[in-house]
């Protein structure tokens, strides 16, 4: 092998790239999925929270891989960012980029940044009370009262969404997610090398990936919002 | 028709460069572009100035030399076409035209419009061939039957001429479209397939060194490049860059 190395070239930082996104985005469905049983039933919502928030697996296996997929996206996100600003070390007095290329796929370090404001906001919200219950207070149960059932989740997550402002915050960062999407989604594929027959068919499901997915999270906020 | 050129004037690499505005009275509108610059040189010297230098060669899309970044896009608002096929019919009368080089940390400016892309020749270099013995016993190349998609492909890969519209379109100055369109030609046919291991890495490690961006698939590469080279050679690429990477060395 050249002394680039896998790791070290533009490809290898874009494959890279492309992986964690893999990854967030199947972790995004599943948030999705965890999160529209709310809408149906607290209860199960509740039962599935709990699970989430208390199982050995997703606690201390699969969240650490979460965290450093998330962490990997933003720092290499940002990494590759600087090094194509390097990249033109002069620039140009008129430049057109919008006449070949999308503003989503131009603007990706901005929607990355809403999005990670909005995750700020988000640890803030639901991520790190959880933490402190648990890990700083030693409650495991989940309950509102000593040797009940394991209801606060729902009760969390309805009162957060009571406010407009926060619901307001939550559907833009979610359009911007979407648009993050838009081109993310086939970005991914293309980098990891999978452009061929069925690449068409790819590109209008990640359209309708990146459409319905962050919408399925704005009618969650929005639901609870006017039903509670 | 009239117009108004606002042309990056740059007396050497180590000078800094500034835009200088230029007007021209007399340009027809079926003159090429590279045409209408003649016209405002002949202006120049006769006014005893220096006139513009640009690239230029063939002046019928063959040779790629021709480099303009013409109002904001690599050989101008025309699509499919190089800059000496871009005609003044696409501008309108009164219009101002901004004219800059090519811009990227690979490609130096020389002098006014003229850039160095000779790191384009070093990718070439570092593995864009195939070796073939040439000693009087080399096998005629009809010989060997190649599939018809993949010598379409092949050949749709070969067309580019190496121009760097590509890396001068993308926001990145990434040079992915040029190198997998190399790679491409090659890997796809049984002669390059030999040594197609080797040349990949090779090529995208000299592609690194030369300082062009990364590739982040915005697509730029594809709409501006006039000989329509395809992403598909990009995504093909990293397919060959990986097994490359992971498989053992040749």
């Amino acid at each position: 092998m050249s002394k680039s190395g896998l790791l070290k070239s533009s490809i290898a930082r874009k494959v890279a790239m492309a992986l964690s996104a893999f990854f967030l985005m199947f972790f995004l469905l599943q948030h999705l999925t965890i999160n529209m049983t709310s809408v149906f039933s607290a209860g199960v919502f509740n039962d599935l929270s709990h699970f989430m928030g208390t199982n050995f697996v997703v606690q201390y296996l699969l969240q650490p891989v979460l965290i450093v997929g998330v962490v990997f996206h933003f720092v290499m996100g940002f990494v590759l960012e600087l090094k194509n600003y390097k990249s033109r070390d002069v620039r140009y007095v008129k430049y057109k980029g919008g006449a070949s290329a999308t503003w989503m796929s131009r603007n990706m370090i901005l929607s990355g940044l809403v999005i990670l404001a909005f995750m700020g906001l988000h640890f803030y919200d639901f991520w790190f009370p959880e933490l402190k219950i648990k890990f700083i207070e030693g409650d495991w149960t989940g309950a509102l009262t000593e040797g009940g059932e394991p209801i606060r989740y729902f009760d969390h997550l309805t009162d957060k969404f009571m406010q407009p402002v926060r619901v307001g915050i939550y559907c833009v960062s979610f359009v911007f997610l979407s648009l993050h999407l838009l081109h993310g989604f086939n970005s991914a594929f293309q980098s990891v090398g999978a452009n061929n027959k069925y690449t068409k068919a790819l590109q209008k499901f990640g359209v309708a990936y990146a459409i319905l997915v962050p919408l399925g999270f704005i009618f969650i906020a929005l639901f609870h919002h006017f039903n509670h | 028709m009239k117009v108004t050129l606002k042309v990056w004037r740059q007396k050497s690499a180590s000078d800094k460069g500034k835009i200088e505005t230029y007007k021209l009275d007399n340009v027809e509108d079926h003159m090429s572009f590279l045409e209408m610059m003649d016209i405002l040189n002949e202006q120049l010297i006769l006014e005893g100035q220096i006139p513009v230098a640009f690239d230029h060669d063939c002046r019928e899309g063959i040779c790629g030399m021709c480099s303009m970044h013409i109002n904001g896009e690599p050989h101008g608002p025309d699509r499919g076409v190089t800059t000496c096929q871009l005609h003044m019919r696409m501008f309108n009368d009164g219009d101002t035209i901004y004219i800059e080089p090519f811009r990227a940390k690979g490609f130096p400016v020389i002098k006014d419009l003229v850039v160095d892309r000779s790191a384009f020749d070093r990718i070439q270099h570092a593995g864009g061939f195939i070796s073939v013995p040439t000693s009087g016993n080399t096998q005629d190349a009809n010989a060997t039957p190649i599939p018809k998609p993949d010598a379409d492909k092949a050949f749709d890969a070969a067309a580019c001429i190496g121009c760097g519209a590509c890396v001068a379109s993308c926001k990145n100055a990434s040079a992915m479209l040029f190198v997998s369109a190399k790679v491409s030609q090659f890997s796809l046919l049984p002669q390059g397939k030999v040594e197609a291991k080797r040349r990949v890495l090779n090529m995208v490690e000299q592609m690194d060194k030369e300082g062009f961006g990364n590739c982040s698939n915005t697509g730029s590469c594809e709409v501006e490049c006039p000989k329509g080279i395809s992403l598909e050679n990009i995504a093909r690429m990293n397919r060959e860059y990986l097994k490359a990477s992971v498989s053992s060395s040749e």
